[in-house]
C-alpha cells in the first residue's frame, strides 16, 4: 500500500448529554481542534468524509447537519454511514486514489437525543425478528452468555474489565465515566440482561471526533510527526444471529489477518504495544483480544487477572478508559484511532503507555460485532 | 500499489416498479447483483469489497450494510455503507471509484437500492432538514423544487409549458427502457392538465416513487480489459454538497451543479461540453431541472435551455441526447437512482444500451442530485484516461 | 463557547415526526408465515449446493450466493443455543420483564431461530436444553404465531 498517515486529531469531551451543543457545534469543535493539532487551515483540506447514522440522529441525510462545520462548502465530500473507523477507511482510500492528498474525516453522535433501545432494535430484521423487541444489550447478553459457557470466563473476570477501564478513565480528561470501583461493585450493579450487569455495559453518550489523513506527498509538511497507517482492513460476518457462531469472531480474525499481513506483523502479541478496542461490553474486550491474537487463545481471562492488559502491563488495552467509560456510537471507532495516535506520539499524558511504537485500533458495525474494521498504526514509516 | 485507473465492467438493474411485493429488500438487492455479475461474467467470489447505500428512513432498517449481506453477497467480505440523501447513488459510484483507484481493492461491487413503497416518502424526507430552523416549514421535496422553478421563470420568462416539454422527452425515451417504471408517452397538454402539486409543478412533471435496485462492478486497469472488451473508463468525479439550510440556497440556479461541473470539465480539459459530450444521464427529479441545470452545467447559456430543448437537440437523434433511459421522471428508487444514471451512462459507453443506444458515444456524463440542492457528477469515456 | 452564550438556557425540542412503515415480506417469507399461520408448521429451506437448511428461510444462500428452492418441513422441537433474561422493560417490547430471549436451533435446521422462552423459570434455563414450540391460539402470519418455546416434554 502506498504510504499514508494521520497528521491531525481532535475530539470533544465525551459526555452523557451535551445539551448546549448541536451536531454542528460538536463537529466545529472537533474539526478545529484537529486542524490546530495538525497546524493546518481548512484550505489545506482537499476533501471531507463525514460519518453519521440517520437513526441515531433522527434525521435522514444526517450528513447535512455537519456539512458546514466540516468545511465542505467548496470541496468534494461524502458520507459513510457506520462506525467512524469505516469512515476513516474511506477517507484513506480517497487520499490514495490520486484525487486528493488530504482527507478530513469526522464522526459524531448524540446518544442523548434518542431512546437507544429503539434505535438498536431497528437493526433487527423487520420481517423475522424486530417484533421480538430485542436491542443491542439483550443481543450482546446472549453472546456473552454463550462466550462464558464455552470458555469458562467468569462474571468476576468480566467485572475486572470494567474496573480496569473505568479506572483508566480517571487519567483521561475526555472520558465521561472515570470511576474507582471494585469487582463487587460491578457484580452488585443492576442486572440488565443476564449475564450483563449495568457496569458491564457502556453508557450511551454524546461526542465527536475528527481525524486528518494525508498521503506520503503531504504527510510531513505540517506541524506534527505523522503516525503511519501500516495496515487496515474490514470484514462482515453473517447477519442473522442464528446464522453465526457467536463466540467465533471470524470476521474480526479475517480483518486482523489482512491488516497484519499488510503491516508485516507475524506475532501481534509481541509486536503490538497498545490496543484501543471496541469494549461496548466487558466480555467483548476479552473476545476481541483473543480474536486479534493479542494473547493466546483462551487466555484472555487469566491474562487480565495477571495485569497483562493494564497500562503498565505487557499489552495495554484501552488505556483511555475505552467505551465502557464513554460510548458515543459512530464516533467510537474514530476515537479509538485518535487515542492510538496519541499514544504513538507520546501525547497521552497520565495514561501514556511507555515506548508505544505500534498500536491497533478497532471499530464495529452491527449487532454482536458483526462487522469489524482494524487499523494498525506505527510511529515510524 | 496506489493510484489506479478504474472502469465499470458490468451493470445490472431490477425491473423497477412502483412496488415489488414478491421480494423483501435483501432479495431485491440480490436480483440486481446477480444481473451485474452475469453481465461481467463474474461470481461473487471475484468481488473484493462491496459499497452499498440507500436512504435509511425509507425502509426503516438500521445498519443496512450489516443487514444486507444475504442479498448483497457481503458475508465474510468487506462491506461499507455510504449515504448522502438523493445523491446516494452517485455518491456510491464515486465511492466505488475511489476504493478501486486507491489500489486497495481490485474489483468492487457497488449497490444502490430503495423500496420507497415501504414508507411515507414525504414524512421521511422532511426529517432531512434541521429540526429547529427548517423542518416545521418544509413541505416536502416538491415544494422546494417549485421555489426553484418559480425563481427561474420569473427571471427568464419560461413557462410551465417549457417544463412539460422536458417531461414529454423523458417519458418518450423511457419507452425504450425495459427497466423503467413508467413506459407510456405523455403530451404537453396532458402534463399541463395533470393535477397541480405545487405551482408550477404538475403531477406529470415529477418523478414517481419506485422499488428498485442497481448494481455496478468497477475494476482496476490491471484486470478491466480481461473482464470486458468494452470497459467504461471513469475519467473524473466531482461533487458539491454545499448547503444545509434552505435559506442559504441560491434559488433559480443550481450552484452545486455549476461548481461541480466546472471542476469536472476543468480537470479533464473539456472546454465546450455541448460539443465534447455525447450523452447525459441527468438526475432530474422534475421537469424544470432539465432546463435550469443544463445551463448550470454549461451546456447552453443562461436562459437558453428552453429553446435548445424545444429544438429537439436533447431528444434521441438530436445533437446531445439527455436521459435516453427516461431518467428520474420515469423511475425513481431514490437510493439507486444516482447509480442508475451511472449505469445507464456506462451502458451507452459500452454499446450495450439496446433500443436506447445513442450512436458513436465516446464521452458520457452522469449526475446525482439530492439533499439541500447538492450535485454529484461523473465523466465516463471509451478511452482509458491518461492520468 | 463565547461569553454571550454562557447564560443562555439551552432549549430542547421534542420531535413529532412519525414515519410509518410496512415491509413487503416477499414470497419466501410469506410461505413461511402462511405455513405457521394456517398449518402450525415450521418450514425451512435448503440450499441445493451446500445442503444447509436455513431457518428462518431465505430466498438465497448467503454462502453459495444462489437461489434456494428445496423447502423442508421441520419438527417443532429443537435445542437452545444461547439465551438471555431481559430484566428491564425494553422500549420495543410489550411484555413485562423478565423476558427470556433465546436462539433455538430447530431439529433439522443448520441455523438458529431468534424467539422467546416461557413456561420456565429464568434460573432453570440451560444452554443446550431441549425445547419445543407452542403455537399461538390466534395466528396472524407473524413470528408471534409461535407464542414461545418451552422445555420439551
Amino acid at each position: 500500500m502506498e504510504r499514508a498517515a494521520i497528521i491531525g486529531i481532535g475530539m470533544t469531551k465525551i459526555e452523557a448529554n451535551k445539551v448546549s451543543d448541536t451536531f454542528a457545534d460538536m463537529a466545529w469543535e472537533a474539526v478545529n481542534k484537529a486542524l490546530d493539532d495538525a497546524g493546518m487551515t481548512i484550505k489545506d483540506i482537499d476533501n471531507v468524509v463525514t460519518t453519521s447514522n440517520d437513526f441515531w440522529d433522527g434525521r435522514t441525510i444526517s450528513c447535512m447537519a455537519v456539512g458546514d462545520a466540516g468545511g465542505v462548502r467548496g470541496k468534494n465530500t461524502s458520507c459513510v454511514e457506520g462506525d467512524g473507523a469505516f469512515g476513516a477507511f474511506y477517507g484513506l482510500a480517497r487520499a490514495l486514489s490520486g484525487s486528493y492528498d488530504t482527507s478530513l474525516v469526522l464522526a459524531h453522535c448524540k446518544g442523548s437525543e434518542s431512546v437507544s433501545s429503539l434505535i438498536t432494535n431497528a437493526a433487527f430484521d423487520p420481517i423475522y425478528e424486530r417484533k421480538l423487541g430485542m436491542d443491542m444489550i439483550t443481543a450482546s447478553a446472549m453472546q456473552a452468555n454463550l462466550y462464558m459457557h464455552e470458555t469458562g470466563v467468569t462474571s468476576e473476570q468480566l467485572a475486572m474489565v470494567s474496573v480496569k477501564n473505568h479506572g483508566n478513565a480517571r487519567l483521561n480528561p475526555n472520558a465521561q465515566l472515570p470511576m474507582e470501583i471494585t469487582v463487587e461493585d460491578v457484580l452488585n450493579s443492576e442486572m440488565i440482561a443476564d449475564p450483563l450487569h449495568k457496569l458491564d455495559c457502556s453508557p450511551v453518550s454524546d461526542g465527536c471526533c475528527a481525524v486528518i489523513i494525508a498521503n506520503e506527498s503531504k504527510a510531513e509538511k505540517f506541524k506534527k510527526k505523522p503516525v503511519w497507517i501500516k495496515g487496515v482492513s474490514f470484514c462482515a460476518d453473517s447477519y442473522f444471529l442464528g446464522d453465526r457462531n457467536l463466540t467465533d469472531a471470524r470476521s474480526l480474525r479475517e480483518a486482523a489477518q489482512k491488516a497484519y499481513a499488510m503491516a508485516g506483523i507475524t506475532d501481534p502479541a509481541a509486536e503490538i504495544d497498545v490496543a484501543e478496542l471496541y469494549d461496548a461490553f466487558t466480555y467483548q474486550e476479552l473476545m476481541w483480544i483473543e480474536a486479534l491474537g493479542l494473547c493466546a487463545a483462551g487466555k484472555a481471562g487469566t491474562s487480565l487477572e495477571k495485569g497483562v492488559f493494564n497500562i503498565s502491563g505487557k499489552m495495554p488495552v484501552n488505556p483511555s478508559g475505552g467505551l465502557l467509560s464513554g460510548h458515543p456510537v459512530i464516533a467510537a471507532g474514530l476515537i479509538r484511532i485518535a487515542e492510538v495516535v496519541k499514544q504513538l506520539r507520546g501525547e497521552a499524558g497520565d495514561y501514556q503507555v511507555d515506548n508505544a511504537r505500534r498500536g491497533i485500533a478497532q471499530g464495529i458495525n452491527g449487532v454482536c460485532g458483526q462487522s469489524h474494521c482494524v487499523w494498525i498504526l506505527d510511529k515510524e514509516k | 500499489m496506489g493510484k489506479k485507473r478504474v472502469a465499470i465492467v458490468g451493470t445490472g438493474q431490477t425491473l423497477h416498479r412502483s412496488h415489488r411485493p414478491d421480494v423483501n429488500g435483501q432479495e431485491l438487492i440480490f436480483e440486481a447483483v446477480q444481473r451485474a455479475l452475469e453481465d461481467a461474467d463474474l461470481t461473487i467470489r471475484d468481488i473484493d469489497a462491496i459499497v452499498i447505500g440507500n436512504m435509511d428512513h425509507f425502509e426503516g432498517i438500521n445498519y443496512v450494510d450489516c443487514w444486507s449481506v444475504d442479498g448483497s453477497g457481503g458475508t465474510m467480505r468487506p462491506i461499507i455503507k455510504l449515504t448522502t440523501g438523493g445523491t446516494t447513488g452517485s455518491t456510491l459510484a464515486i465511492g466505488g471509484y475511489h476504493m478501486v483507484a486507491s489500489g486497495m481493492f481490485e474489483k468492487v461491487l457497488v449497490i444502490g437500492w430503495e423500496k420507497n413503497s415501504e414508507s411515507d416518502t414525504t414524512g421521511a424526507i422532511t426529517t432531512a432538514f434541521d429540526a429547529v430552523w427548517d423542518r416545521l416549514v418544509f413541505a416536502g421535496a416538491i415544494s422546494g423544487l417549485a421555489v426553484e422553478a418559480q425563481a427561474y421563470m420569473a427571471k427568464y420568462g419560461a413557462t410551465d409549458k417549457d417544463g412539460a416539454r422536458v417531461s414529454v422527452r423523458d417519458r418518450k425515451h423511457a419507452c425504450n427502457n425495459p427497466h423503467a417504471q413508467l413506459r407510456k408517452e405523455v403530451t404537453v397538454d396532458e402534463v399541463l392538465a395533470s393535477p397541480m402539486l405545487s405551482d408550477p409543478i404538475h403531477l406529470l412533471d415529477v418523478c414517481p416513487r419506485t422499488d428498485g435496485a442497481c448494481a455496478v462492478i468497477m475494476a482496476s486497469e490491471d484486470v478491466a480489459g480481461k473482464i470486458t472488451s468494452t470497459p467504461d473508463w471513469i475519467w473524473a468525479t466531482a461533487n458539491r454538497h454545499k448547503y444545509a439550510y434552505l435559506g442559504d440556497v441560491n434559488w433559480g440556479a443550481l450552484d452545486s451543479m455549476a461548481e461541480a461541473s466546472s471542476e469536472l470539465f476543468g480537470k479533464v480539459g473539456i472546454k465546450e461540453p455541448r460539443k465534447e459530450i455525447d450523452v447525459i444521464e441527468l438526475y432530474q427529479p422534475y421537469s424544470f431541472a432539465g432546463i435550469i441545470w443544463i445551463e448550470d452545467m454549461g451546456i447552453v447559456d443562461r436562459g437558453k435551455a428552453p429553446e435548445y430543448i424545444w429544438s429537439g437537440a436533447t431528444d434521441m437523434g438530436g445533437e446531445l441526447p439527455i436521459n435516453p433511459s427516461g431518467g428520474v421522471i420515469a423511475c425513481n428508487p431514490i437510493g439507486a437512482t444516482g447509480l442508475i444514471r451511472c449505469a445507464e451512462a456506462a451502458l451507452q459507453i459500452m454499446g450495450k444500451a439496446d433500443k436506447r443506444q445513442v450512436p458513436d458515444v465516446k464521452r458520457a456524463v452522469s449526475t446525482g442530485f439530492g439533499g439541500c440542492m447538492w450535485t454529484d457528477i461523473i465523466l465516463h469515456g471509451t478511452e482509458k484516461p491518461e492520468f | 463557547m463565547s461569553e454571550k452564550l454562557q447564560d443562555v438556557e439551552p432549549m430542547v425540542y421534542r420531535s413529532r415526526i412519525s414515519v410509518p412503515y410496512h415491509w413487503w415480506a416477499g414470497d419466501t417469507a410469506s410461505a413461511f408465515f402462511i405455513a405457521l399461520r394456517d398449518e402450525q408448521k415450521i418450514v425451512g429451506i435448503r440450499c441445493s449446493e451446500c445442503k444447509r437448511v436455513f431457518l428462518p428461510p431465505r430466498k438465497m444462500c448467503p454462502d453459495c450466493y444462489r437461489e434456494n428452492s428445496e423447502w423442508v418441513e421441520l419438527p417443532p422441537t429443537g435445542t437452545l443455543r444461547s439465551f438471555t433474561v431481559s430484566r428491564r422493560k425494553l422500549a420495543a417490547q410489550h411484555k413485562e420483564p423478565p423476558v427470556i430471549y433465546g436462539l433455538i436451533q430447530v431439529d433439522g435446521a443448520d441455523t438458529a431461530l431468534l424467539h422467546i422462552l416461557d413456561e420456565v423459570k429464568p434460573e432453570e434455563v440451560r444452554i443446550g436444553m431441549k425445547v419445543e414450540a407452542r403455537f399461538a391460539e390466534e395466528r396472524q402470519g407473524t413470528v408471534w404465531d409461535i407464542a414461545y418455546f418451552r422445555p420439551a416434554s
